[in-house]
């Protein structure tokens, strides 16, 4: 039985069980909003958060009409009432002055950012005349979309409708994907998102990169503090000191890219010295004995000159993992893209997790639940004629999602078939793909690139028409019923209208469909419509969610403890050591480790990572979360900055192998990194002229990764392959 | 000592990345202030005196008064510019703050006016006699105070009681402040007000030099005053009494502000680390240079030696001295209230 | 009579800031200004390298220097708790507290008066937690009355090693570091 068919089997009861007990609790928490829309004093009025893709509920208020502040809603499992500082500072994407106002279309060449104001109908009528050109042309497959994040439900609505295959998102090629290929090839599953990990109950948590407390996501920092907080065995694996590591009871400062490494050796130990659960893995493993055997010469000895971790400390953290487990949590991480062996450094991370016996178990990974929401009755899309262009004859045979990068590949090549137009929705390309200069390739090879934004981002500047939508806080958007611990559904709804003439996405999406003819696809009138049909097949309704936000399941068996069967979706119904799909398909059947190619002499690894109050590259014109951060520095090792006369504050300029010059961007002479890597936060450097107070603040880490090394199995793009040199610049 | 990083991400305008809350106009006060100071007490000392030597030669002391009016009135206005709540300031007089050496200082300035004008009043006739003889009521009111020896004393103490008084306010305003350790020292009042009796007496000193040629006697008020200002520029004969005597009342002020100084950073010294490094900040810091050429060598050593030599006849006297030790006291102002916003104690780490 | 203070869990905060954001929105702090702030302090060197977070603000000292320089009585100790407070329509922007105070908490508001952390007595009089304290994703952030024996932040501090800042400058400072 698949997770897919318990969640089914769980919902029935869910459903009418909750919507008894949320109507009180949506009073208690929420008397306010009941109230009709008062001009004045208090309106408080609960949606979910979007400045990233947790999606934690929340409670904004507003004052007199204006929007105060967003708190996260008590009933909430994912935030328990509390957001995180860019879901907090909210706000600030409502009222940033940067934002797009209304429809453009280009009027000089793509990427000089010149267009001109239209109106909706203009813009969407120009959009659907060359959407059907290139249907008629090259068929509707040669229309490509990217989108990103739950807003764009109804874009990939309409574009499904309209025939293409071509849909992806960097979440999966740029990000966890390597993650959930390995565990789905060791458990048949994945780890999903929000991430099945039982932190809050863990007592031996490893982290291995995941830097919990700069990466925010809500409740796995919720959970790792109460973790810290409970005296839990933390051990950090990371080049750099992160906020994560300053917790730690163990900290690896390991040797970039040599994870591999030090994972098959903790392996070793626990097999050596027979410290892995022998029952677990005697009652639900396939192929131990040739997997254990594989690991003969993995010793800490062995595995030392290769991560920098001296044998003691391999063996200490093995068997202090050991004496923790089943509740001890090797974290799967996130974004996993690394060194080009990710999907396998990930399947080793599940293995381990398998030898200590926490798949499945409390305070290790275990099974979540979801309400079960049932789908819009919508008519079935047509059956596109070609298939998907990003990964042409299996070439990645494990690859389970959409690969941006292979999408743009085939733009270039036009191979298999020609791509003729991109919408993208929600996410810069520019600034989210590795090698810019691909990406540029690819949109010179279009016959439109429309790009729906709140502001006007890299990859809007490169679009022909510009749409803008209303923000989070100013839309519907389709209702969230994500795996988790805990099965609830939550609602989006406005809290103040938009600005200036944007659109939410679900009547952009429509308003195109019925300019495309296909308004069959859109039987509902308006979002409110369909939110209620959909919710009503629940045994809930629209009014009802528009009041608490969320509603919540009864709780359901999340651990084998608790009768979760104990099945796994892989070819021989167990936890695969040995993997027989990967030797078909000429993979090593177990984890092999291949040394990382070293820094040329004087030049530094180039690592990246998150800054607590910003999101990726979309936060840093939100004036509150700017006045945290406003540019991102460079983490230059304090012995290799006195080496190169550079203290703290100094500028320089960042060249990369291929001779590719960073932005200015001040250093950060610390202690905190090793000497052999420089480290810096995502999303800064903005060139888009329309980002005013973004706009050449701090460096770009996206626009120093021109190399980037694809993972054979399934085609995700480590990143952390370029090397850096560092240049003072004098001049301030 | 294991190396230590420390990085605030606080970014408060005047407070961040250094303190700088007080730009020209609070140094100019406190200078104007101690000045205005150091000139009560001498023009009080003046008034007293001139009870029971009636016809010894007023020279610039009779001016001190309409000076320190002039120059007070011109230290407010720069205190009143710094203010960032400007509208509010009335609320100053609404309360007395008894541990707020302002609120003090501010009660202060209130009593000095009445004194400096009484002075003023009894040293008019000396001081503005053509203006006195155009307005008669003038001349009355100061000869209906002069009759009364007691209201005489009473201005004479009251101008060298609030002059100490003010003197060392302007140090202690600093002194106060315990988070800046260069200002935290008793001996700042001390030093403000000894750099202001040198400044008082370098300023008379310097009036005594200037020299106007005479204006006719008649024609109406403007002339009138011309002619006054001409008449009480004009300075005693050259090596009359009250000269020398400022010479050396100058040099005395200096010689000893010279020492509350080295007592003052020797204090800091000997201190805590915090405040020796605030000391630092003078000796050797940035603000080493502008400290030991403008403050102690052109301000206090080269004039004392300048006014020695002119004391024993071997140079002839100029207006030198004065104008070094004018510009040292203005100095040490700029530079104490800047380096004390540059001194802090350093967040401890355990 | 309670003594408000506030005990802060130095290794639970991640520094995230959500403190000083939400103080912002609160308070609608201006851009570029705040009342709270983040430091870090690093000592040591990898792999044994020290990293201690801090989230701070106006210390709410009971023996504040800014209220004893201010000349109008605009900083004052409020009744409530012996916070300090400032009375906007009180202040005349003479800047003797922001120079008093050795954590440089304090700073004039584009208004012309001296602002600061007020322990959100607002929310505080209406029950509430400051806000702060009430979003931190990592509750590391207590706030509470130290002269009731039974509140957490008096038994946190009983239960385990903590410090203030400053202690040499003699100000008393009411926010405690747990380490
Ligand atoms: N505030 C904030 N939080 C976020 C996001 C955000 O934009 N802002 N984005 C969210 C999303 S979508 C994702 S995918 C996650 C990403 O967050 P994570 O999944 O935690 O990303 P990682 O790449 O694992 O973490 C980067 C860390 O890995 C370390 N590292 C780099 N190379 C190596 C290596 O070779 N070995 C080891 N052991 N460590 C290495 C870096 O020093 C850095 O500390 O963050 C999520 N959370
Ligand atoms: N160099 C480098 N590349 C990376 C990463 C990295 O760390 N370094 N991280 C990778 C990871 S883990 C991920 S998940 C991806 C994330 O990649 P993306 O999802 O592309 O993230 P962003 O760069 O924030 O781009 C989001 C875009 O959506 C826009 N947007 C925000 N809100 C809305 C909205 O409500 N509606 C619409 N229509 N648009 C909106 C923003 O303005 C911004 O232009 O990047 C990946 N790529
Ligand atoms: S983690 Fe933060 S940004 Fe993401 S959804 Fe939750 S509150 Fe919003
Ligand atoms: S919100 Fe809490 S965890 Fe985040 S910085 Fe502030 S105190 Fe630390
Ligand atoms: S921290 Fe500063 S502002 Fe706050 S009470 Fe103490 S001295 Fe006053
Ligand atoms: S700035 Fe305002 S609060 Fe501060 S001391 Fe002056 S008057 Fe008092
Ligand atoms: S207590 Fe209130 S005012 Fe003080 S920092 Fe926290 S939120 Fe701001
Ligand atoms: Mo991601």
């Amino acid at each position: 039985m698949n997770p897919l068919s318990r969640r089914r089997f769980l919902q029935i009861s869910a459903a009418s069980i909750v919507a008894a007990g949320a109507a009180s609790r949506a009073t208690r928490a929420l008397a306010a909003s009941t109230s009709p829309v008062p001009r004045r004093g208090l309106r408080r009025v609960p949606t979910f958060c979007d400045i990233c893709f947790w999606k934690c509920n929340a409670i904004a208020t507003v004052r007199d009409g204006r929007l105060w502040k967003i708190e996260g809603n008590p009933d909430d499992p994912l935030s328990h009432g509390r957001l995180c500082p860019r879901g907090t500072g909210g706000i600030g994407a409502h009222t940033d002055p940067d934002r797009l106002r209304a429809p453009l279309i280009r009027t000089h060449e793509r990427g000089e950012e010149k267009w001109r104001e239209v109106t909706w109908d203009e813009a969407l009528e120009y959009v659907a005349e060359r959407m059907k050109k290139i249907a008629a042309e090259h068929g509707p497959e040669s229309m490509a979309l990217f989108a990103h994040g739950i807003g764009g439900a109804f874009v990939r609505h309409t574009l499904k409708a309209y025939g293409t295959p071509n849909i992806a998102a960097p979440s999966f090629a740029q990000c966890r994907g390597p993650r959930d290929v390995g565990f789905t090839l060791t458990y048949g599953e994945d780890v999903g998102s929000p991430e099945r990990t039982d932190i809050a109950n863990t007592d031996c948590l490893v982290l291995i990169g995941s830097h919990l407390g700069e990466n925010m996501h809500n409740t796995q920092v919720q959970e790792f503090a109460t973790a810290v907080g409970r005296g839990a065995t933390i051990i950090v694996v990371d080049p750099r000191f992160s906020v994560a590591a300053s917790k730690a009871k163990h900290y690896l400062p390991i040797r970039p890219g040599t994870d591999l490494a030090l994972l098959l050796a903790w392996m070793h130990v626990l097999v050596t010295e027979k410290l892995y659960d022998a029952d677990y893995v005697a009652k639900h493993g396939y192929g131990f004995e040739a997997f254990a055997a594989s690991l003969a010469p993995y010793t800490p000895e062995w595995a030392y000159p290769e991560t920098g971790i001296d044998p003691d400390t391999i063996r200490a953290t093995a068997r202090e993992m050991a004496r923790c487990r089943p509740a001890t949590l090797v974290h799967p991480g996130r974004h996993s893209n690394w060194a080009g062996d990710d999907a396998q450094r990930s399947r080793a991370i599940a293995l381990l997790n398998a030898l200590l016996g926490s798949w499945g178990r409390k305070g290790g990974l275990y099974y979540p639940a979801s309400m079960d929401v049932p789908g819009y009755p919508y008519p079935k899309y047509p059956k596109p004629k070609r298939p998907p262009v990003d990964n042409p004859g299996k070439k990645y045979p494990f690859a389970s999602e959409a690969i941006t990068t292979g999408v743009r590949e085939a733009t270039i090549s036009a191979q298999p078939y020609p791509i003729k137009g991109w919408m993208v929705y929600a996410t810069n390309l520019m600034q989210s793909l590795p090698n810019q200069a691909e990406t540029i390739r690819a949109i010179q090879a279009l016959d439109l690139l429309v790009v729906i934004d709140v502001i006007p981002s890299e990859i809007a500047g490169w679009a022909d028409v510009v749409l803008p939508e209303s923000n989070y806080l100013e839309r519907y958007d389709d209702l969230n019923v994500d795996l988790f611990r805990e099965p609830y559904v939550a609602l989006r709804q406005p809290v103040v209208e938009s600005p200036h003439d944007q659109k939410p996405g679900w009547w952009i999406a429509k308003q195109l469909a019925g300019k495309l003819g296909l308004e069959a696809y859109y039987p509902w009138r308006d979002i409110e419509e369909y939110l209620d049909h959909r919710l009503k097949g629940a045994n809930l309704s629209l009014a009802q969610l528009k009041q608490c936000g969320v509603v919540r399941g009864p709780h359901q068996p999340i651990y084998f403890e608790e009768g979760v069967p104990a099945e796994f979706g892989t070819p021989s119904g167990k936890i695969e050591f040995y993997s027989n799909q990967l030797a078909k398909a000429g993979f090593d059947p177990v984890p092999r480790y291949q040394p990382p190619e070293p820094p040329p002499a004087g030049a530094y690894r180039l690592l990246y990572g998150r800054a607590p109050m910003h999101s990726f590259s979309r936060t840093q014109t939100n004036r509150l979360l700017s006045d945290l951060m406003s540019e991102n520095v460079v983490w230059l090792n304090a012995t290799e900055a006195r080496r190169l006369g550079l203290k703290s504050g100094d500028w320089v300029r960042l060249r990369n192998q291929d001779g590719v010059v960073s932005n200015r961007v001040r250093v950060k002479a610390t202690e905190r990194i090793r000497p052999d890597c420089v480290y810096m936060v995502h999303g800064f450097g903005h060139t888009a002229r329309g980002l005013r107070h973004a706009l050449g603040k701090g460096a770009s880490d996206t626009q120093l990764i021109t190399r980037y090394k694809v993972d054979p199995l399934m085609g995700g793009t480590a990143m952390n392959v370029n090397f850096v040199t560092v240049e003072p610049q004098m001049e301030a | 000592m294991t190396p230590v990083e420390f990085t605030t991400y606080r970014h408060n305008p005047l407070i961040d990345p250094g303190l700088h809350l007080w730009g020209w106009q609070i140094p100019v006060y406190l200078y104007l202030g101690g000045l205005v100071a150091g000139l009560m007490i001498l023009s009080g000392y003046h008034v007293l005196r001139a009870q029971w030597d009636r016809d010894r030669a007023h020279g610039h002391y009779v001016t001190a008064p309409l000076l320190s009016l002039a120059l007070l009135s011109a230290g407010m206005l720069a205190l009143f510019l710094d203010l960032e709540h400007k509208l509010y300031v009335w609320r100053l007089y609404l309360t007395f703050r008894v541990t707020s050496p302002m609120s003090w200082g501010s009660w202060i300035l209130l009593l000095v006016y009445p004194a400096l004008v009484a002075s003023a009043l009894l040293t008019l006739p000396d001081a503005l006699p053509r203006l006195v003889r155009l307005v008669p009521g003038l001349g009355r009111l100061a000869s209906a105070m002069e009759a009364r020896p007691i209201f005489v004393q009473a201005t004479g103490f009251a101008n060298i009681a609030l002059g100490v008084m003010l003197g060392i306010y302007t140090g202690v305003l600093l002194s106060s402040l315990g988070a800046r350790p260069l200002w935290n020292s008793a001996l700042l009042g001390p030093l403000f007000l000894f750099s202001g009796l040198s400044t008082g007496a370098a300023a008379l000193h310097l009036l005594s030099h200037l020299r106007v040629p005479e204006a006719r006697d008649e024609g109406d008020f403007g002339d009138a005053l011309i002619s006054a200002l001409v008449h009480w520029l004009r300075p005693p004969e050259a090596g009359a009494e009250g000269h020398r005597k400022l010479e050396h009342a100058d040099n005395s002020f200096l010689t000893i502000e010279f020492a509350l100084l080295a007592l003052f950073l020797g204090g800091l010294l000997t201190s805590t680390a915090a405040h020796q490094a605030g000391a630092q900040l003078l000796l050797t810091g940035p603000w080493g240079a502008p400290f030991w050429v403008l403050v102690v060598g052109a301000g206090i050593v080269l004039p004392l030696t300048l006014q020695y030599l002119q004391a024993q006849r071997k140079i002839r006297a100029t207006i030198v001295p004065a104008v070094l030790v004018l510009g040292g006291g203005l100095a040490l102002r700029f530079i104490l209230v800047g380096a004390g916003q540059a001194s802090a104690w350093t967040i401890s780490l355990s | 009579m309670a003594r408000y203070i506030m005990v802060i869990d130095t290794r639970r905060c991640v520094g995230c800031m959500d403190c000083v954001v939400a103080c912002k929105t609160e308070h609608g702090i201006p851009e570029g200004y705040t009342r709270d702030w983040i430091t870090e302090t690093v000592r040591g060197e990898q792999p044994t390298t020290q990293l201690e977070i801090r989230s701070e603000r106006c210390n709410h000292c009971d023996n504040p220097p800014c209220v004893y320089c201010c000349p109008t009585g605009a900083s004052h100790i409020h009744e409530r708790g012996g916070v300090v407070l400032v009375t906007p329509e009180k202040c005349i922007g003479c800047k003797a507290c922001l120079a008093a105070c050795p954590y440089n908490a304090r700073y004039i508001h584009p208004d012309g008066y001296a602002d600061k952390c007020t322990f959100c007595i607002d929310r505080v009089e209406k029950g509430l937690k400051p806000a702060c304290v009430s979003v931190c994703p990592t509750h590391c952030m207590h706030f509470g009355d130290a002269d009731d024996p039974l509140s957490d932040v008096s038994r946190l501090l009983a239960s385990r090693p903590n410090h203030t800042l400053l202690p040499e400058a003699g100000t008393k400072p009411r926010i405690f570091y747990l380490t």
